[in-house]
């Protein structure tokens, strides 16, 4: 280990210095990832998805995801990600089963894949804009900028122009325009290893490039920071620039976005069914801290019981204005 | 080893080691011109910064503001403009003196 990688801080050691105590507060959104499966492998993808992922989340867990949304009136929403999670056999009938049970459903959702063939089978998934709108669900996709070459370079050649176009399928459907009821949001993460610019700045630079240029709309920008983790970290490392980005990090510690970390307010349920705090703990293998954590084994009533797991990366979430998956948190 | 070490940046606060107080006018003032919004914004801001980094080719404010230009939402393509005005600029000074050179040629009787 290295003079500088021992100086690191620890996430814990920081709250505690700062006074916090972070519990566990009102779990209101369920967010499950039901596949690793992804038509894109992007640079910096926290969960390393691809065309050769196979996890796939198994009838009876995707049952199990319902039957607890059914009974639990506090969770209000189901919040469903991947991998492309529309690459799922069953992506449909979970989206419209949540919704028959008065769930509000967001998709994290990558543009192109409603432009691509299903790299399994082929299948033409250029429904997808029409059975959002039809469900009233929530888009959140990500566009790491509002010209092509951070977004390319992130999520490969093409990808920005081919998510314009998608954008414009979701446009014509009545997304992000006003009074229409559904929601398009748009997710920006740095291109390297640098912190997110301000979120209502950013937002107004998108909204005024991507009507100007290409005539779309949406709703809100969230601003996200990139994880140290999976191929973001291995590429940091390659770099020579992981202790720095950690560092960095930590220096931008923020005890109001600490406050407002989600996985106070969210469980996220792997494909196997097992519980974690965050997608990211998730990708960590970091389970819960409860004795059985598995949705099979737990019901909702202990999930405030828990003892929230945090790790270096969870720095992510508290520099500067915060990270969510709702953007920043302060 | 070379002259300038990178890591020296993030120990810019120690020339307040003598006279602190003229250091903490310096930092407060170089905080409220380089990091607020105001007539400009922080990005703009931060894109003279770049240039001039690159006309006075200081090793430590090119680093800070390269990184500071992204985090204020810049693009590369912003970037490298602020760095051709910058210079452009040089450029111009140094061209511009052609008319003193001319001045001198004509004293000659050379032009």
């Amino acid at each position: 280990m290295s003079a500088t990688c021992q100086t690191l801080p620890d996430f814990a050691t920081t709250l505690q210095s700062k006074g916090l105590n972070l519990l566990p507060l009102k779990i209101e959104t369920l967010q499950v990832n039901i596949t690793k499966l992804c038509n894109q492998a992007c640079l910096h993808c926290h969960v390393a998805a691809s065309p050769k992922r196979t996890e796939s989340m198994s009838d009876a867990i995707l049952a199990a995801c319902l039957d607890v949304l059914s009974k639990t009136p506090s969770l209000r929403n189901l919040d469903i990600t991947g991998g492309a999670p529309e690459l799922h056999p069953r992506f449909q009938d979970l989206v419209s089963q949540a919704k028959s049970l008065g769930k509000h459903v967001m998709v994290r959702h990558n543009l192109t894949v409603t432009l691509d063939p299903h790299p399994l089978n082929q299948a033409s998934m250029a429904d997808l804009p029409r059975f959002f709108a039809q469900n009233q669900v929530e888009v959140i996709s990500s566009l790491p900028y509002y010209q092509p070459y951070f977004t390319n370079r992130q999520r490969g050649q093409g990808v920005f122009e081919k998510s314009i176009e998608s954008l414009k399928l979701l446009n014509a459907l009545g997304y992000g325009q006003a009074d229409s009821g559904l929601q398009l949001n748009l997710v920006y993460n740095p291109a390297g290893a640098f912190l997110p610019a301000d979120q209502a700045a950013l937002q107004a630079d998108y909204k005024k490039a991507l009507k100007e240029q290409y005539g779309v709309v949406f709703n809100q920008l969230f601003t996200l920071t990139n994880m140290p983790i999976q191929r973001f970290r291995e590429s940091l490392e390659r770099l020579g620039n992981y202790e720095t980005y950690l560092q960095k990090l930590a220096g931008a510690f923020n005890p109001l976005a600490a406050e407002g970390v989600m996985c106070r307010s969210l469980l996220s349920v792997g494909y196997d069914g097992t519980l974690y705090d965050c997608d990211f703990n998730q990708m960590l293998d970091l389970p819960v801290e409860l004795p059985r954590p598995h949705i099979l084994d737990t019901p909702p009533e202990q999930w405030l019981q828990r003892k929230i797991v945090f790790g270096s990366h969870c720095f992510g979430c508290t520099a500067g204005a915060g990270s969510s998956c709702t953007g920043a948190t302060s | 080893m070379s002259y300038y070490e990178e890591k020296d940046l993030a120990r810019f606060g120690e020339i307040g080691a003598f006279r602190q107080d003229l250091a903490d006018k310096f930092f407060d003032y170089y905080t409220a011109a380089t990091g607020t919004d105001g007539a400009l914004s922080k990005r703009e801001k931060a894109l003279i910064a770049l240039a001039l980094a690159h006309a006075k080719q200081c090793p430590y404010c090119i680093d800070a503001y390269t990184t500071q230009c992204l985090e204020a939402g810049a693009d590369p393509e912003q970037m490298t403009e602020a760095m051709h005005v910058a210079a452009a600029m040089e450029a111009g000074m140094a061209l511009v003196h052609g008319v003193q050179m001319h001045n001198a040629l004509k004293k000659q009787g050379a032009m």
